[in-house]
């Protein structure tokens, strides 16, 4: 069910969702979070939309979409309530700022949010410097970006260090979990030997693998490049190598270590919503994520 | 011992900090004996599946069926592949089939037969070399105890029930473990002197329940319960696992068996222990496992027997809107079989918390309807302040945990009515998984196997929690055995009369589930 209302004021949407969920049956109890996402106007909306209702079957939630329309100075709100099968398990609330309101998104943010359930915030596109310091991004527990939509994907994930606070992650991060994992548990199989050096190549605009070789340099004594080219990891130890490498669009990896038969992995590239979905999996602030960023300066580029 | 190099070794990649990091298992190969039962299709194949699919078998994963039918590879993988497209919980990724595929082996025999276990021995000694399973090897028994034998002494002839030089080999088995103590104790004597204590995974699929896990979350992640969780304010406990189905083509398993040592021996006991024991120090296996021992240690049935005890058998009747056939006339058992379909007892637990609270187990076929619950009833309020009349329809407390299915926890107390006159009624306070967290808590089967795999066990029973569960029960099916015959009930209804009379005489009713 679609419902829009225009030229609204919260107290209206804030009736009409009642008044919805009393005809309707919808109930909210159940909710665990308030998702909000910031969009800057039409570019992005609808995928934004989309990963998040997909995020929200698993996490079921209040998904608040605020995106700005630059349109003179007349400040005006249009809102559309998306419910039941538009929504997935959640219900969505999208909200269209116009004029001088749009630089005032958590004024029209706060009387929605769900009472004593964490608050998590996405920037599909665009983010704030300091995403803590952002009127809305104050608000949340979680704060989350994704630098893989940026013009320069590079240079976006390496600043996510300045402007890092605790409760920040980008989605780039969840992209690499499984290859985290596959090494992880590729390096528990004999030898036991240290990480000697590592490598880690693939396009120049996934931010993904910055991360991954950061993570890579924050964990092992021992240089880490990263280099533009073929999709593949590398860890070498003093006798083995062990080789993570997928054709750049495939959907099966192999992995290959010295005097070990190759075996071939399903590890396919995550879409935007299973990254969103695992963030929204913990809200505690996530460490390892910080080391991974500081150790971007320690890797070598090549 | 492991050796010194591998105790000292810290992989530099792992971080207890990193918790989004899934828990693969290590290479290893699962080997499946009674492939071609119902359980292995139902449940085991579509399980490995939905594991694949969630990226938590490692590369290279093999799975090797052993049964008596002459198939080669091919037919066991088209066998595979139609109970995973069944009854797998995940969707089916034709990518992740074909990894699957991949290292899916077929070894033709019977238990008995030298040779194949030999052919098994290669083939699983091909599949450490060209897919990299490293000889680590999980043997799921799932075949009736009696073959346990045959099986435990063949895979110990043919060299595969070692753990050494950093392989692993790992038995699984289900239940029933055993059918009383005598033979219990015997069967993990078997079991045993092949696979030591560490190496046997017993299946109660009940724990692999998230339902029951979050018993503990519940119990000992919260302030708001545990002042209750106690004789002072708890009244009794009811742990009921209903199912509406009956036994037509089950006589060989059940007849015999009986409901009591098919579902109250393994699967009503760990709920109760899980309900009534202490707080462990940590979520260390021995530690979870120290607690629920300690307190299986302090259940006794309550006496006299004849009093507290109750057993059915269902009868003819209309059910789900059909008509169902009783007992005697399902196929296999016989028309005076004594074997009960329904089965209740009391417990009491000789400790400090819990002194002078019954424990009400129950369970049954062709029950109201499929239902697996544990409701914490609490007592009276000592007083209340109001005319008779306003609380005729007040109940007592309740914290009805609801296991399967809509999944989810319940709170029942006292409410007014609105309106001008006080009158207060009962009312409901619902959590529900299917809310809070949706789709997708894995089946039981895929968190069990995955910790068979990665050599976890703080969800198996240990043999010393198989044998007190024997020791609680056998007084009962002695009893049972000497005197009398189940009671009859309808199928379709909550059991015989016999069971009502039961909570009855101390003043109590069971909860319609």
């Amino acid at each position: 069910m679609r419902v829009q209302l225009r030229n609204a004021t919260a107290i209206d949407i804030g009736k009409k969702l009642v008044e919805l969920r009393r005809n309707g049956g919808v109930v909210t109890q159940g909710r665990v979070l308030t998702l909000v996402v910031c969009t800057d106007g039409g570019r992005g909306l609808e995928p934004a939309i989309a990963a998040a209702t997909a995020a929200a079957r698993e996490h079921p939630c209040r998904v608040i979409v605020v995106g700005r329309v630059n349109d003179g100075d007349v400040p005006r709100m249009d809102a559309e309530i998306r419910l039941g099968g538009d929504a997935g398990a959640s219900e969505v609330l999208i909200l269209a700022l116009h004029g001088p309101l749009a630089d005032h998104q958590e004024s029209v943010i706060v009387p929605f949010l769900l009472p004593d359930t964490p608050i998590v915030v996405w920037w599909p596109t665009s983010p704030p410097e300091v995403p803590a310091k952002d009127p809305v991004g104050r608000l949340a527990v979680r704060r989350l970006t994704d630098a893989t939509n940026d013009a320069d994907p590079m240079a976006a994930i390496a600043s996510r260090r300045a402007g890092y606070t605790p409760g920040d992650t980008d989605l780039a991060w969840g992209r690499i979990t499984y290859w985290r994992a596959l090494l992880v548990s590729a390096l528990d199989q004999a030898p036991h030997e240290p990480i000697e050096s590592a490598r880690v190549s693939g396009l120049a605009n996934e931010p993904a693998l910055d991360l991954l070789a950061g993570w890579l340099a924050s964990r092992i004594d021992g240089p880490v490049q990263r280099a533009i080219g073929k999709l593949r990891v590398e860890l070498r130890t003093r006798s083995q190598t062990i080789e993570l490498v997928r054709p750049q669009d495939g959907r099966v990896a192999t992995l290959k270590r010295t005097g070990k038969p190759d075996s071939l992995i399903t590890l396919a590239r995550r879409d935007s919503w299973e990254c969103l979905a695992e963030e929204l999996r913990r809200l505690d602030p996530d460490e390892v994520y910080h080391s991974a960023l500081n150790g971007i300066s320690k890797v070598e580029y090549v | 011992m492991s050796e010194p190099a591998a105790a000292e070794w810290v992989n530099p990649l792992r971080d207890e900090r990193d918790r989004r990091l899934p828990r693969i298992a290590g290479p290893c190969a699962l080997v499946i004996f009674g492939v071609t039962g119902d359980l292995a299709r139902r449940k085991l194949m579509p399980a490995v599946y939905d594991l694949a699919n969630r990226g938590l078998l490692p590369p290279g994963f093999a799975l090797i069926g052993f049964a008596r039918r002459d198939w080669v590879d091919e037919d066991f993988g088209r066998i595979v592949h139609d109970a995973v497209k069944a009854n797998s919980r995940t969707p089916f990724r034709e990518e992740v089939w074909q990894r699957l595929a991949e290292g899916i082996r077929f070894v033709q025999g019977s238990f008995d037969d030298d040779d194949a276990f030999a052919q098994l021995a290669t083939t699983l000694a091909e599949l450490d070399k060209i897919r990299g399973t490293g000889g680590n090897h999980a043997f799921y028994l799932s075949i009736p105890p009696a073959s346990f034998p045959v099986v435990c002494s063949q895979l110990s002839r043919s060299g595969l029930a070692g753990s050494e030089n950093g392989r692993w080999s790992r038995v699984v088995i289900e239940k029933p473990f055993g059918h009383d103590l005598t033979s219990a104790r015997a069967l993990n004597a078997v079991v045993g002197e092949v696979f030591p204590e560490d190496s046997v995974f017993r299946i109660d699929h009940y724990l692999g329940k998230e339902t029951v896990q979050n018993i503990l979350a519940m119990r000992f992640a919260n302030q708001l319960f545990d002042p209750l969780w106690n004789a002072h304010y708890v009244d009794h406990v009811q742990i009921t696992m209903a199912e509406d189905i009956g036994l037509g083509g089950r006589a060989g398993y059940y007849d015999g068996i009986g409901a009591a040592r098919d579902v109250i021996q393994n699967h009503l006991l760990q709920l109760l222990a899980f309900i009534a024991m202490e707080e462990p120090i940590s979520f260390d296996p021995a530690e979870l496992r120290a607690e629920k021992i300690k307190v299986l240690s302090a259940t006794r049935l309550a006496e006299p027997l004849d009093e507290t005890t109750a057993r059915g058998q269902y009868v003819a009747g209309w059910q789900n809107g059909g008509e169902v056939v009783g007992l005697h006339e399902e196929q296999g058992f016989a028309p005076d079989s004594t074997t009960e379909t329904f089965a209740a007892i009391t417990c009491e637990i000789n400790t400090r918390r819990w002194a002078g609270v019954p424990f009400y187990l129950r369970t049954g076929k062709r029950l109201g309807r499929r239902v697996t619950e544990i409701a914490i009833v609490f007592k009276r309020a000592p007083h209340l302040p109001f005319d008779d009349t306003m609380t005729t329809e007040l109940g007592q407390n309740a914290l009805v945990i609801r296991v399967q299915p809509d999944e989810g926890v319940t709170l029942r107390f006292g409410s007014k009515v609105p309106g001008s006159s006080m009158e207060v009624r009962d009312v409901n306070m619902d959590f529900s998984y299917g809310q809070a967290f949706t789709e997708s808590s894995p089946e039981a089967y895929e968190r069990l196997i995955l910790d068979v795999l990665l050599g976890e066990p703080s969800l198996f029973p240990v043999d010393e929690e198989v044998e007190l569960s024997w020791k609680i029960l056998d007084p009962v099916l002695e009893h049972w055995a000497a005197h009398g015959v189940p009671e009859p009930y309808e199928a379709g209804t909550w059991g015989p009369p016999s069971a009502d009379e039961m909570l009855r005489r101390s003043g109590r009713e069971w909860r319609r589930p």
